[in-house]
């Protein structure tokens, strides 16, 4: 296990270094965007008005998250920002990588094998984020840089955050095609056979 | 409003803000204890980020999570406290407040246009649980219950001969297809008995029982720690990275049964295991029981 802090934006060859288990922290620019920005980034890729993106997201983290903001003199303050459950975005994922090259996908619960191939043909990995550690990750969070697509509704927007050692993040999926979560799940069947036969319930 | 009003609806919107921002003292231990006993690293810089969160969010007045839930109300109305009929809609003020000045996520949607009201409140949200006791004191609770965890709550509807052995298997099964997903290390809320709606509640009702506190009934505390093991046997560990902590607690309530079946209602809650409760005097004073905090302070 091994421990990096990289800063946006980030590139291929860092990614590449990253395995499984490892542990990363990120400094500089990262966006939020959940089922309905991702849904409207790629549409307007695809229809041919990448112009119309406000942010140009390559070597980016792209944050699963709904925060809690409020303006306060003007300014915008996040207040609890932890993450949101990221296999709601498993069926668009992989295209969100591969149309725009974000290097680091940060959420929680893991994602599947569209998004881990991706990781690896694209160069990003998924770090997981300990879910519900809103207050920890405001706290990294040092200022809104900008909002774009508020008419998402504030949790749907695409929040453009300046972070100073954001995590820790554990690398679940990296960029080599193991995913973390299927080793854990696959022990957790052997292991509930095994609790069900001692039981008696099998 | 008269004078025992506003102090009512003042303290459900601190009491709110209390749960919301200071997880309890039996949580934080569990946590504690969990962290020591991990031996994957993984684990325990997940068991880390999850305690050191906690104590910015009690320092910095911050909610521990940013879903803060589906704000449920228990209701211990004494039949000679003076204000009745108008609590549900002070409580439903102190809703709103908590929202625009904690502030908490607006989590109420309906769901035939997907509009979020906006404030916490809608139709049956924030949601009442009454009861009718003897004297004449108040004593609310309030539990908000985060979305994620709730997703993984499952219904069994068991066979009478099915039984025990068919309940200790729902729910071996539940906390495993759960997975990662109610960002474990979670608490398993068990009822038996009633019908579909009733083991449900009562499986709600049994979160609310502080961890480490076994059902007083010897044979249902043995079962509760029997299932804890079981449970944690499965290896899913904190946030599904693995480890040796999967379930904080084990908690079951039941009732009787209808002959014909043998409901089992599982509730999973996230490790932000938040709830906080107070009582309130008919001459307006106010203890919070749940927290040893001071309210002039919250």
């Amino acid at each position: 296990m091994a421990e990096y802090y990289l800063k946006t934006p980030i590139s291929e060859e860092d990614v590449r270094k990253l395995q499984v288990g490892d542990i990363v922290y990120i400094s500089g620019i990262m966006i939020t965007a959940r089922d309905a920005a991702h849904k409207r980034a790629i549409s307007l890729a695809k229809g041919g008005k990448v112009n119309e993106i406000p942010v140009n997201f390559e070597g980016l983290a792209l944050y699963h998250c709904g925060p809690v903001v409020k303006k306060v003199n003007d300014t915008w303050k996040v207040f609890a920002a932890g993450p949101t459950t990221s296999a709601r975005m498993e069926a668009i994922e992989g295209e969100f990588i591969r149309l725009f090259k974000v290097r680091a996908i940060i959420g929680k619960g893991g994602m599947g094998a569209k998004t881990a191939e991706a990781a690896k043909e694209v160069g990003a990995f998924y770090g997981a984020f300990t879910g519900g550690t809103a207050a920890l990750a405001a706290e990294a969070i040092k200022r809104v840089k900008e909002v774009h697509w508020l008419d998402l509704g504030t949790p749907e927007a695409l929040w453009v955050l300046e972070v100073e050692n954001f995590g820790p993040l554990v690398v679940a999926i990296d960029s080599h095609g193991n995913n973390l979560y299927d080793t854990v799940l696959k022990e957790a069947e052997e292991n509930k056979v095994k609790v069900l036969k001692e039981l008696g319930l099998i | 409003m008269n004078n025992l009003e506003s102090i009512i609806e003042e303290s459900a919107f601190k009491l709110i803000k209390v749960a919301e921002t200071i997880l309890p003292d039996d949580v934080v231990e569990a946590l504690k204890k969990a962290r020591d006993r991990e031996t994957r690293p993984l684990a325990k810089a997940q068991l880390d980020a999850i305690l050191k969160n906690i104590e910015i969010a009690k320092n910095r007045k911050l909610p521990i999570c940013q879903d803060t839930g589906t704000i449920i109300w228990f209701i211990k109305l004494g039949e000679n406290f003076p204000i009745r009929s108008k609590l549900k809609d002070i409580l439903i003020r102190a809703t709103r407040r908590a929202t625009e000045e904690i502030p908490i996520r607006p989590n109420a949607v309906n769901p035939w246009t997907g509009k979020n009201s906006g404030d916490n409140t809608g139709r049956y949200f924030p949601w009442f649980n009454w009861e009718i006791v003897q004297g004449d004191e108040l004593e609310l609770t309030v539990l908000p219950k985060g979305g994620g965890s709730e997703n993984t709550s499952a219904l069994w509807m068991l066979t009478p001969g099915e039984g025990i052995n068919g309940l200790k298997r729902a729910v071996i099964e539940t906390v495993y297809k759960a997975g990662p997903k109610p960002c474990p290390p979670i608490v398993v809320g068990v009822g038996i008995g009633g019908g579909a709606d009733i083991a449900i509640k009562l499986a709600k009702k049994a979160l609310l029982r502080p961890l480490n506190v076994r059902n007083e009934d010897e044979n249902i505390a043995k079962l509760e720690e029997e299932l804890l093991e079981a449970v944690n046997e499965l290896g899913i560990g904190p946030m599904g990275l693995g480890g040796l902590t999967t379930v904080l607690d084990v908690h079951i309530e039941w009732g009787h049964r209808h002959p014909a079946s043998f409901p089992v209602g599982i509730v999973t809650q996230c490790w932000a295991d938040r709830a906080a409760r107070m009582r309130i005097t008919k001459d307006g004073k106010v203890e919070i029981l749940s927290h040893n905090v001071n309210l002039e302070e919250v």
